[in-house]
């Protein structure tokens, strides 16, 4: 599996409400956890997440730990023109993780 | 019957009293280890928003009633919005009432998505209520709430 995945329509008419699919992979490890030995497993989640549209914003979010492994958002938006779609992922220890995908608008 | 020579109580109250108090605090202290508390329900709802009421309607939180694993939950929550740059959603949040920590997760959207709608996956610690409020772009918040039965919790605390 690729670190990430955001599935996008192809192609999309002007003004039309496309939906956007945007899947990671992170373990999200809670903080809450023990091992066997009793040991507090460290949080390791992602805590951002903003997705731009030509460079604009469209859509951000704070992740918290009941947040999934492998966290899916999916949402909408506005296909205005042609032009590339760019989500990024951050969380702890430095994670950072970009993923692009293109939509031709007729 | 014996009599306890400090308190003049009957030694029988006395152990019962004790065992009483024991007791509540040790189911306190196991309560506050890893379940949030409805005060902290209402002060990360209250962090969102602010001194404003609070009103039912316009949301919808979609949420399977019943859940047989509580690691992975589809959450989806709409909400009536024209969506146009005077009149629109500014953000989606998601509470739990039971789970570690009442925050899930908070969208900021804005009329360029327009649609509101947002769809995520979650974890939930028990069978709980599940609440997702929404903030309009004239300062007014709107909520929905769900209750959800979980038949096998997310793991907190073994690790496989």
């Amino acid at each position: 599996m690729a670190e990430a995945i955001v599935s996008v329509p192809a192609t999309a008419g002007r003004g039309e409400i496309i939906e956007i699919k945007a899947l990671v992979r992170h373990p999200m490890e809670t903080g809450f956890r023990h091992t066997q030995l009793g040991e507090r497993i460290p949080r390791n989640i992602i805590t951002q997440f903003t997705c731009t549209y030509d460079g604009a914003e469209i859509l951000r979010a704070t992740l918290h730990p009941a947040i999934t492994a492998n966290p899916l958002l999916v949402f909408t938006t506005v296909a205005t023109n042609s032009g590339e779609l760019e989500c990024r992922w951050s969380g702890d220890h430095g994670f950072v993780v970009t993923e692009k995908a293109a939509i031709v608008v007729r | 019957m014996a009599t306890d020579s400090v308190t003049r109580r009957p030694r029988r109250e006395f152990l019962k009293t004790v065992g009483r108090t024991a007791g509540g605090v040790g189911l306190a202290a196991l309560a506050g280890s890893a379940r949030a508390t409805p005060e902290a329900l209402q002060s990360a709802i209250r962090q969102v928003t602010g001194d404003s009421a609070l009103r039912r309607g316009r949301v919808k939180l979609s949420i399977p009633p019943l859940v047989e694993n509580g690691n992975s939950v589809e959450i989806s929550v709409a909400v009536e919005s024209p969506m146009t740059a005077t009149d629109y959603v500014k953000s989606i949040h998601v509470f739990t009432e039971k789970n570690p920590l009442p925050n899930v997760i908070s969208v900021y959207l804005g009329p360029r998505a327009g649609r509101a709608r947002v769809t995520t996956r979650t974890r939930l610690a028990d069978s709980q209520k599940v609440l997702a409020v929404a903030e309009m772009s004239d300062g007014s918040y709107w909520s929905d709430s769900a209750e959800v039965i979980v038949t096998l919790a997310a793991c907190l605390e073994d690790l496989i």
